[in-house]
């Protein structure tokens, strides 16, 4: 079974986003880019159902700038066997982003796409689902256990009420939650081999990404809280609250 | 625990990719592309942990990169006006001439973390590996005492020192030549000083708390180009110190506190001595309706010539500010490290190993720059008019004057608590309001499940002779409040809160027992500075 694994270069989660001060954007000058941290998970999921000798064969793939090879790189390293750049510098949404998937999956003769249920930067949450439904896929969603038997893939999602289980057919796309799975540390030799795994690029051009897409008009930082103000005892407090309408 | 380790085999090993650890790299495939050359780096990306101003003299990295233009760090300013003030509580002195040492015409402005970035790149151009997120953990020895290379950290490992599900060991790396290039207070330097007696024939090293923020201000209060320097007020005569103000492209401003560490007040806060200075008449209009951008600290090294350790040890060498290359009047060590980096280089391309690389700094242009600036730093121990005086003179004479001042540990000199009076807390409505608040800014992170870095070997101390003697000064000295004193049943004790460590060393260093331990944490822990 062949998997594919689209992960996305995107803000670290550490860092501390700043709002550009034209309102264009977020700021990304300077800033650490690491993997989507639940496209890692999703890596790892791969990974463990390759070493249960259920899957052969675990393809990393990305859409963006040239650095983000540098992502590509560290998943090869966490295990990966070969990796897929499609080159692009410009912002690419979730629907552009399935359709080039969706290619790829055809291209490649991918049996299961294990993916992140998001990424952090925009949290738009539905490229995985899209792709589904463009491959005519059956689709299980924030995934927090995945075991999968002969065609069927068996997966829990923690919902509000508990723990679901659904069964889906292979092929599928199946999207990872923080608590699939920890990925594994890297390990220094793996680094030193992953430069060494096959790397393909592929061009933009090659894709048919022509759709309506969203524009952003404006970003904006949320408002600031209003500073707090020292009450000297528990009779200036309630006299204050009293006085704001609050008690 | 005692397990097999894999080993890696390498020509070269650098100990951190900082200036002088990148220049050491970079030169030495420089000079052989056929070497296996191998960086280490405790910070989760290169850059992530380097703090400083930066005003650098471009000449040393122009020789070691003469295109570094081309690709220029994210913040490169050329400096345009220097700017010198003594400061009192309400007002300030404008210097009506720079001091020759102080004069940077024909400097950059740049962040640090940028240009190591960049220097990165370059490195890995050549051929270069660079293991970022990789702390070296302690230094390696054969069974003659000769360092033949690094360990590096444990992963996975929990609170107790239990492996936990995906405990990974770490490694041996092993090199012909073992360079450390850990900045100021390495942790491996450390315990290599101990071992071989690398300081015997020196001073003890001197240090200085750098505590730094970035602020983005409303359009068109910065003159980019313009730096500007300190002293004086908030720090009383007896404490060396100022502060450091430098205008940026895109109405960004990097600004920053720096503190002698051999400072002799225990109420002392560097944290509050640089907010209150933020607040001056002078310098609080130019923040007022702007916003912080990232938050640091890093100790800065300040011992100069009389505290260079020896360099060189069996199968190992001290570059950089670990060692301690930096030119105190100047507050430059970058140009310094770069030229040490390269001179390792050369002497591992000719010698195959480290012997004679000590001499060869001390002879060489380093050596020369430290030395006609030796007595600067020293005489400001006398108070900040004596320090000037003799600073005058002795740059007067170009360092000529036969004599030099010595230096002592900077523990040493803290004094007990009864001897001074508490400080009376400045006014100050600037962000951030707490040093809490300011670690938001350094965006560190360190995994709470794994063993605490900073060890202390003895917490009864702190509840007895330390809460008597200095009033646990490690509460006021952390730029990060790692350290607080807590009640738990009625008794006090030491709480860590490891996981707000910025890295700055400046625990180890000012400690008045000694008994601070700074060790890495697990690999990529730390601050994540941007644009530092
Ligand atoms: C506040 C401040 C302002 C300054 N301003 C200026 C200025 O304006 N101009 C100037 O020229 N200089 C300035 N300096 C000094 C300058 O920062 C140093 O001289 C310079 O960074 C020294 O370079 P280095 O490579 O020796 O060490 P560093 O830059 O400290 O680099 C050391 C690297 O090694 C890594 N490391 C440490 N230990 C380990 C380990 N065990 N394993 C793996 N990696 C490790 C660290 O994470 C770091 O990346 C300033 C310093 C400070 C603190
Ligand atoms: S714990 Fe020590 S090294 Fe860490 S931030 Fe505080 S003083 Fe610096």
């Amino acid at each position: 079974m062949k998997v594919l694994v689209p992960i996305k270069r995107a803000v670290d989660y550490n860092v501390r986003v700043r709002v550009k001060n034209d309102g264009s954007g977020v700021e990304l000058n300077g800033v650490k880019m690491s993997v989507n941290p639940f496209d890692e998970i999703a890596n790892e999921e791969a990974l463990r159902l390759k070493e249960k000798g259920v899957v052969t064969e675990v393809v990393v793939a990305t859409i963006g700038v040239a650095k983000a090879e540098d992502q590509l790189r560290s998943e090869l390293a966490r295990g990966a066997d070969r990796a897929i750049h499609v080159v692009a510098d410009q912002d690419i949404q979730p629907l552009q982003a399935a359709r080039i998937l969706k290619k790829l999956v055809e291209d490649e003769g991918i049996d299961l796409v294990l993916m992140g249920k998001q990424a952090i930067d925009d949290d738009a949450n539905q490229t995985g689902q899209m792709l589904a439904t463009l491959l005519g896929w059956p689709q299980a969603t924030f995934a927090s256990k995945v075991e999968i038997e002969g065609q069927t893939a068996r997966v829990d999602r923690e919902i509000d009420a508990g723990i679901e289980t659904l069964e889906v057919d292979l092929p599928a796309v199946i999207t990872a939650d923080l608590r699939l799975n920890e990925p594994r540390f890297i390990k220094l030799p793996d680094i030193m081999k992953a430069k060494r795994k096959p790397l393909d690029k592929r061009e933009l051009g090659d894709f048919d990404i022509d759709v309506p897409t969203l524009e952003v008009t404006e970003t904006r930082p949320p408002s600031g809280r209003e500073p707090g103000r020292m009450v000297k005892d528990v009779d200036e407090l309630i006299a204050t609250l009293k006085d704001k309408g609050l008690v | 625990m005692s397990e097999e380790r894999d080993v890696m085999e390498f020509d070269l090993l650098v100990v951190g990719a900082g200036p002088a650890g990148l220049s050491c790299a970079i030169h030495a495939k420089q000079l052989n592309p056929e070497l296996n050359v191998c960086v280490l780096e405790k910070g989760a990306t290169v850059g992530s942990h380097i703090l400083a101003g930066a005003v650098i003299e471009p000449g040393p990295l122009e020789e070691l990169l003469p295109n570094w233009k081309d690709n220029a760090p994210e913040v490169c300013v050329p400096v345009s006006r220097d700017e010198i003030r003594m400061m009192s509580a309400q007002g300030s002195f404008k210097f009506p001439i720079v001091p020759p040492q102080m004069n940077n015409h024909g400097n950059y402005i740049v962040s640090l973390s940028s240009l190591t970035q960049k220097m990165a790149e370059a490195a890995e151009e050549l051929g270069v590996e660079i293991y970022p997120g990789f702390p070296a953990r302690m230094p390696l020895y054969n069974e003659a005492g000769e360092v033949i290379g690094v360990r590096t950290g444990d992963m996975g490992v929990d609170k107790d020192g239990n492996p936990k599900d995906g405990y990974t060991p770490g490694m041996d790396l092993h090199a012909k030549l073992t360079v450390f290039a850990e900045g100021a207070r390495g942790s491996c330097s450390k315990q290599l000083v101990a071992k071989y007696g690398l300081d015997a024939q020196a001073d003890p090293q001197t240090y200085g708390i750098g505590i730094k923020e970035l602020w983005q201000l409303p359009p068109g209060r910065t003159e980019p180009g313009l730096v500007m320097h300190t002293m004086g007020w908030p720090l009383d005569n007896k404490t060396y110190g100022g502060s450091f103000v430098y205008h940026l492209e895109d109405d960004k401003l990097a600004i920053g506190f720096v503190v002698g560490l051999d400072y002799e007040d225990p109420h002392l806060e560097p944290f509050e001595k640089f907010q209150e200075f933020k607040n001056h008449p002078h310098i609080k209009p130019l923040l007022e309706g702007g916003e912080i951008v990232s938050y640091g600290a890093r100790a800065i090294v300040e011992g100069g010539w009389q505290s260079l350790p020896k360099m060189e040890m069996p199968g190992a060498a001290l570059i950089g500010c670990g060692a301690g290359t930096l030119n105190v009047p100047k507050i430059k060590g970058v140009h310094q490290a770069i030229r040490s980096g390269m001179e390792i280089a050369k002497q591992f391309h000719e010698k195959a190993s480290a012997e004679g690389f000590d001499a060869r700094v001390r002879e060489g242009a380093i050596g020369a720059e430290l030395k006609r600036v030796r007595n600067i730093r020293p005489s400001f121990h006398w108070g900040l008019w004596v320090g000037l005086m003799i600073s005058g003179l002795e740059t007067l004479f170009a360092g000529l004057l036969p004599y030099t001042l010595r230096n002592r540990a900077d523990h040493s000199a803290l004094k007990k608590v009864s001897t001074h009076k508490p400080l009376t807390p400045g006014n100050r409505d600037l962000p951030p309001r707490d040093r809490l608040s300011a670690v938001y800014f350094a965006a560190t992170e360190h995994d709470e499940d794994q063993p605490v870095h900073l060890r202390v070997e003895d917490t009864n101390i702190c509840v007895t002779r330390c809460a008597e003697e200095y009033d646990n000064p490690c509460t006021r000295f952390c730029p990060a409040k790692v350290y607080e004193m807590v009640e738990v049943d009625g008794a006090k004790q030491l709480q860590i809160n490891a996981a707000n460590c910025v890295h700055c060393k400046t625990c180890d260093i000012k400690d008045p027992y000694q008994i601070i331990n700074w060790v890495t944490p697990e690999g990529g822990a730390g601050p994540n500075y941007q644009l530092m």
